[in-house]
């Protein structure tokens, strides 16, 4: 570890990778810290991603980062009518903790250095601007300075709040999640199961997500707002207990997903937030991982440009939030309101719409027409719908 | 008073209730949790707490 590095990432996820390995390509000098003890753990994640969006970062996905192909989707409705829908897309359930060890040494390869049990608590500010972060790594404390801090700090943002970006999310986008990874899940591994209802988990939904061989993610995520009463844990421990009494928990976990609106600013003098920290998971689905990997991608290159030219201003640096906002971020913002919409329907609505699909052969089912079915009496969402589904 | 107090035995150290206090009062470490003075026992961190590790207690 030296003193000096032209860009640190705090947080090896893969976000944080992902920028990581972008801004070493370039050829800028990158220090990545993490603060657990090892990369990828505990995961914190459903693992669900999409093919196509990985490889919009990745040149291929490796056999081993994969536990589960995914051909299509199920919906449960309220009153337990069963919706499968095929993709057009091949989605998998990754080896979230073998995946991110894989990006890591990725941005290892292009040279970046990785520290983990390496805790940042607070930015170095130099003529208010950052200049750095201080560590505490195996009882000594450090000062480390950067030209560029990458945030892909995860839910909490607090290198964000540092530097004086308003990263807090609203209780009701906060979605509040807890997930077991369980065996003897007794469902079709080829499919992603999402359960719908207000009394399994009100304003969010509830996943199994195989992971193969009668193992499976089996997690739901409520709203801030709607958790006052029961927590999300309690909500999992009761529908495990009715859907699959005969299941042995390998792994709990719980966690925040932040569902809101794109924060208005992700980047200040010297400074870009990336992934959930940057508030950029989709807001109606959850998914974060490949638009945490795009949007490192996007600021690594903007971190390695700014390196050459020596210019470290938040105008140099907005250049990033261009890049994202007319990648994902505006996507993002229909999505937002595909999700206040979702989260508003009645369990009567939910169940409307799954008769409407039902009805349909299955070649003409599609996670598009499920949302103009469900926003029949809303045609201007339908048609802010089309432009993020196809 | 009410005061904001953690459970250590419960917490999993995810980080929620730091990104949804208003204040910037709670202080996450590896392994700890902090509630700073700056907490107005807004109840966010208890309600958001996936595992209820937060609770408000009133002040001895």
């Amino acid at each position: 570890m030296k003193n000096k590095y032209d860009v640190i990432v705090v947080g090896a996820g893969p976000a944080g990778s992902t920028a990581a390995r972008f801004a070493a390509q370039s050829g800028a000098s990158v220090l990545m810290l993490e603060k657990d003890r090892e990369v990828g753990v505990p995961v914190r994640c459903a693992e669900g991603v999409g093919e196509k969006g990985v490889l919009t970062v990745l040149d291929k996905l490796e056999p081993q980062w994969i536990d589960q192909k995914i051909t299509g989707v199920m919906l449960y409705s309220p009153s337990g009518m069963e919706v499968k829908v095929d993709s057009k897309e091949v989605g998998y359930v990754l080896n979230r903790k073998k995946f991110d060890q894989g990006l890591a040494e990725l941005a290892a390869k292009e040279g970046a250095e990785i520290i983990t049990k390496a805790y940042v608590y607070d930015l170095i500010i130099k003529d208010e601007k950052v200049a750095g972060v201080k560590v505490k790594h195996l009882g000594n404390e450090y000062e480390i300075f950067a030209d560029i801090v990458i945030g892909a700090d995860g839910v909490e943002s607090r290198v964000g709040r540092w530097a004086g970006l308003k990263t807090r999310v609203p209780m009701k986008d906060m979605e509040t999640c807890a997930q077991y990874t369980a065996q003897n899940i007794d469902l079709d591994e080829n499919y992603c199961h999402f359960y719908f209802s207000s009394s399994i988990a009100p304003k969010g939904y509830l996943w199994v997500f195989p992971k193969g061989n009668g193992l499976a993610n089996v997690g739901l995520g409520i709203s801030g707002e709607a958790s006052k009463d029961k927590s999300v844990y309690q909500y999992l421990e009761e529908f495990m207990k009715e859907y699959f009494p005969n299941a042995a928990i390998i792994t709990t976990v719980v966690g925040g997903d932040p569902c809101s609106l794109e924060q208005d600013e992700i980047y200040a003098d010297g400074l870009m937030l990336v992934g959930d920290a940057a508030r950029q998971v989709n807001p109606v689905s959850g998914g974060g991982i490949v638009n945490g990997m795009v949007a490192g991608k996007f600021a690594g290159i903007v971190a390695g440009k700014a390196v050459q030219e020596k210019n470290f201003t938040a105008k140099r640096l907005s250049e990033y939030q261009k890049l994202w906002h007319n990648s994902e971020g505006k996507k993002n913002k229909i999505f937002y309101k595909l999700k206040e919409f979702v989260y508003n329907m009645s369990d009567k609505d939910l169940d409307d719409t799954a008769k409407v699909i039902l009805d349909l052969p299955m070649e003409k089912r599609s996670i598009l027409g499920l949302f103009k079915s469900a926003m029949v009496k809303k045609p201007s969402l339908i048609l802010e719908a089309i432009k993020v589904f196809t | 008073m009410k005061k904001i107090i953690y459970n250590r035995e419960l917490c999993d150290f995810c980080g929620t209730c730091v990104g949804v206090c208003p204040h910037d009062a709670i202080e996450l470490s590896e392994n700890d949790l902090e509630i700073t003075d700056k907490c107005t026992v807004c109840m966010n961190c208890v309600y958001i707490c996936p595992i209820r590790a937060l609770e408000a207690k009133d002040e001895e």
